[in-house]
């Protein structure tokens, strides 16, 4: 009996010393994908989110922030299983999270059962996550990928006067909504998508694809990140592809850009759009990537932020700013740190960044070409910068809502 | 041959004509209805010459596996991690010397080291015990794919291509006239079609090894019976040793080709060990012919479903095996 109550004590203690330290300290749980076809992405994501740590510091208040990394491999499961570890066994307060497309929609759905915490979307881009039956703990300070497609479809057909292009994806939800952007555009101008392929994530072997590529086409936009992309480039060089391209918001990076081999090169050229552009003038973009390179050493970084390093940066700026207008002050189940979160603005390095009423993103977009900067690195140059894109992409919401949510098929190429 | 056709009169008549309409798609020109129908010729040609690239890369990694079953009933669930440590290797060796070539040849010999400490250390010890030597490999393949992690990390890494190698040829197979009249010849990547012919002539290297040279004999025996092949004076401790070597050898080569026109990341070890389990399941485990034809069987769906039924393309494969499996459980090719 006496032994067991002295066990009970000790395991009480022990329990509220675990209480004591964190009171001193906000647990913010963070997941990259740092494992599968995503791994680059979620590296440089996590230099982003270093830079900002950096910048702006880990003090709010009296509080230290401690940060506890998960890694994911761009599957919804993976992340659950993530940030389900991170809040059980880790007892993190505020998560950011997740990367990639179909993780944020199976997070957002996730955030549900746990109203108490407060998830900071760290940089996926699918439109359905706030789109469709919102978390109210759910904050995205990245636009979706939609509306990183805004001005793309227009340059292509006035500018390059591309009348016909075939696309390629990967097949599921952040490229759907990439394909949504650019063809809801694209068609509205008049002009037709002939064929639409999908490969899964992960696919190694592009030769088929490849070879299925339409001929009568002016151009081919490919919807790829990561390994895919390098995979698919290195492939189209070998198959002596000579197409003109366009490019998502992955595909047109510098975790692209900046890979190895010579088959990137291929992209020069290309025109995109993103939320971001390497060469912006912009004052507050240099700072950041000159924040950026003066973090990491040269071999440990890509010449310039990529876009996931720039939303991690932006998702950590907001978390550490919204904090610190309510002193770290999370009590009420979050009330006024969610309250801040929801009003805040961003003076973000990719532009001003506030949020909507189901708490997305209204930022800026860039339409931007690859260019050589003849010393044998390419980077994004920004051809048109388009501030105040909205979830909608400037069309009435009853109008947009009649369109359909992005699948394989929809949006329908017509003038919506 | 010929005691098939007597046997299966129905299945051997069948197979000329599927044979027959595959070579009539491959040669002639198609009409406009076909191409409606299915797609255009260039595109089936391209899906079928990638089926039987990507047999050869499948052929090369399964056959090591399969060697190394039939002689020593091993199932080694660490031929995956064999795969990837070659490919790395091969990287290394390729961005460091420049020289694709020296990148198999050291690919081959560490890799076979591995497959020799493999052998000495840990399946001498539990011979005979299949349950125990397949959790052992399994739980080994983990350790690796955790140590290639922590070495290599989870970038992806992907061998240069030879320059001689890079872009297209002109194969003589026409895929289309123009209005004008003129042929328009089929381009196929070159460096798919080196690698096919490496494959081959490793492959038909392995059989003339297995069943024209006195060590092929030793081994035959030895996959047919073991214990007598001991009895006879054989020392088949070493013959295990140089067949497991040989095998991982091959796993390495593989990754080599893997990483030239795929790419290198941790997780590949696995999708190339399901990959080589299906082919020798399909093809009958133990033998080298049924791997090549479970490879090329494997390798034609992936590719053809990639195209002609992308939503389903990865469950063809499955359903291969699963359809093998319930009508020839032995494997298409095994002996018994």
């Amino acid at each position: 009996m006496s032994k067991c109550s002295v066990g009970l004590l000790a395991l009480s203690s022990l329990f509220l010393s675990g209480a004591a330290i964190a009171q001193e300290k906000i647990k913010v749980g963070v997941t990259a994908t740092l494992e599968g076809t995503y791994t680059v992405l979620g590296e440089d994501g996590m230099r982003g989110h270093q830079t900002a740590l950096n910048v702006l510091g880990k003090k709010v208040g009296n509080k230290e922030l401690e940060f506890i990394v998960a890694s994911t491999d761009a599957t919804p499961d993976s992340a659950v299983r993530a940030v389900r570890k991170l809040i059980e066994q880790d007892k993190v307060q505020i998560l950011l999270s997740p990367l990639s497309g179909d993780e944020g929609i199976a997070v957002k759905n996730f955030a549900k059962t746990h109203p108490e915490l407060t998830f900071i979307n760290a940089a996926s881009g699918a439109q359905e996550t706030t789109y469709v039956d919102p978390a109210p703990n759910f904050f995205r300070y990245n636009m979706d990928g939609a509306q990183w497609q805004v001005g793309l479809g227009k340059y292509a057909y006035d500018e390059k006067k591309y009348r016909k292009i075939a696309t390629v994806g990967e097949d599921y939800s952040f490229i759907y909504t990439q394909v949504f952007g650019l063809v809801l555009e694209f068609c509205g101008m008049g002009g037709q998508v002939t064929n639409r392929q999908w490969v899964p994530l992960g696919t190694k072997d592009f030769a088929s694809v490849i070879a299925a590529l339409p001929d009568d086409v002016d151009a081919i936009y490919l919807g790829l990140g990561g390994a895919d992309a390098v995979n698919f480039l290195n492939q189209y060089q070998q198959a002596g592809g000579k197409a003109h391209l366009m490019g998502g918001s992955i595909m047109i990076d510098q975790t692209i850009l900046s890979s190895k081999g010579n088959a990137k090169n291929a992209l020069i050229g290309t025109i995109a759009a993103s939320g971001q552009a390497d060469t912006w003038e912009d004052p507050g973009w240099q700072k950041f990537v000159k924040a950026y390179q003066d973090a990491f050493p040269p071999n440990k970084r890509f010449p310039s932020p990529s876009l996931l390093a720039t939303n991690y940066y932006d998702s950590t700026m907001a978390l550490i700013l919204a904090l610190r207008q309510v002193n770290g002050d999370l009590s009420n189940n979050q009330a006024k740190f969610r309250e801040a979160l929801a009003k805040i603005e961003l003076d973000a390095p990719n532009g001003k960044i506030k949020l909507d009423s189901n708490r997305q993103a209204i930022g800026t977009n860039f339409v931007t070409e690859v260019v050589d900067d003849g010393k044998g690195a390419l980077f994004s140059k920004v051809v048109k910068v388009i501030p105040n894109v909205n979830q909608t992409l400037g069309y009435d919401p009853a109008v947009f809502s009649k369109i359909g949510l992005p699948s394989r098929t929809v949006p329908e190429c017509k003038k919506y | 041959m010929s005691r098939f056709v007597e046997r299966h009169p129905a299945w051997a008549l069948i197979a000329i004509i599927a044979i027959a309409i595959v070579l009539w798609m491959i040669f002639a020109i198609w009409p406009p209805g076909l191409e409606e129908a299915i797609g255009r010729k260039r595109v089936f040609l391209n899906a079928l010459f990638n089926g039987i690239t990507l047999g050869g890369l499948y052929f090369l990694v399964a056959s090591g596996f399969t060697l190394i079953f039939g002689l020593m009933r091993n199932v080694n669930l660490a031929h995956g991690s064999l795969y990837l440590f070659g490919g790395y290797v091969g990287y290394a060796i390729s961005a460091s010397t420049g020289s694709w070539i020296l990148s198999f040849i050291v690919a081959f010999i560490l890799t076979a080291l591995v497959g020799v400490l493999l052998q000495v250390i840990v399946f001498r010890r539990m011979e005979g015990q299949d349950l125990r030597q397949t959790m052992v490999t399994i739980g080994l393949s983990i350790v690796f794919a955790d140590l290639m992690l922590w070495a290599c990390g989870g970038d992806f890494y992907q061998i240069q291509t030879p320059g001689w190698l890079i872009g297209p040829i002109e194969l003589p197979l026409i895929t289309a006239i123009k209005s004008s009249g003129e042929p328009v010849y089929l381009r196929y990547p070159l460096v798919r079609l080196v690698i096919f012919v490496a494959s081959v002539v490793i492959g038909v290297a392995m059989w003339l090894a297995l069943n024209r040279t006195r060590i092929g004999m030793i081994v035959r025996a030895g996959v047919d019976d073991r214990d007598i092949l001991a009895a006879t004076g054989v020392r088949i401790q070493l013959v295990f040793v140089a067949v497991f070597a040989f095998g991982a050898g091959l796993a390495g080569i593989a990754g080599v080709v893997g990483g030239t026109f795929q790419s290198l990341s941790p997780g590949e070890d696995i999708r190339f060990l399901l990959a080589s389990l299906v082919v020798v399941i399909v093809g009958g485990m133990g033998s080298i012919p049924g791997a090549a034809l479970g490879a090329l069987i494997i390798g034609l769906a992936e590719q053809l479903g990639s195209v002609y039924i992308p939503t389903y393309a990865i469950v063809v494969t499955f359903l291969i095996m699963v359809l093998v499996l319930a009508i020839r459980p032995q494997g298409l090719l095994a002996r018994r």
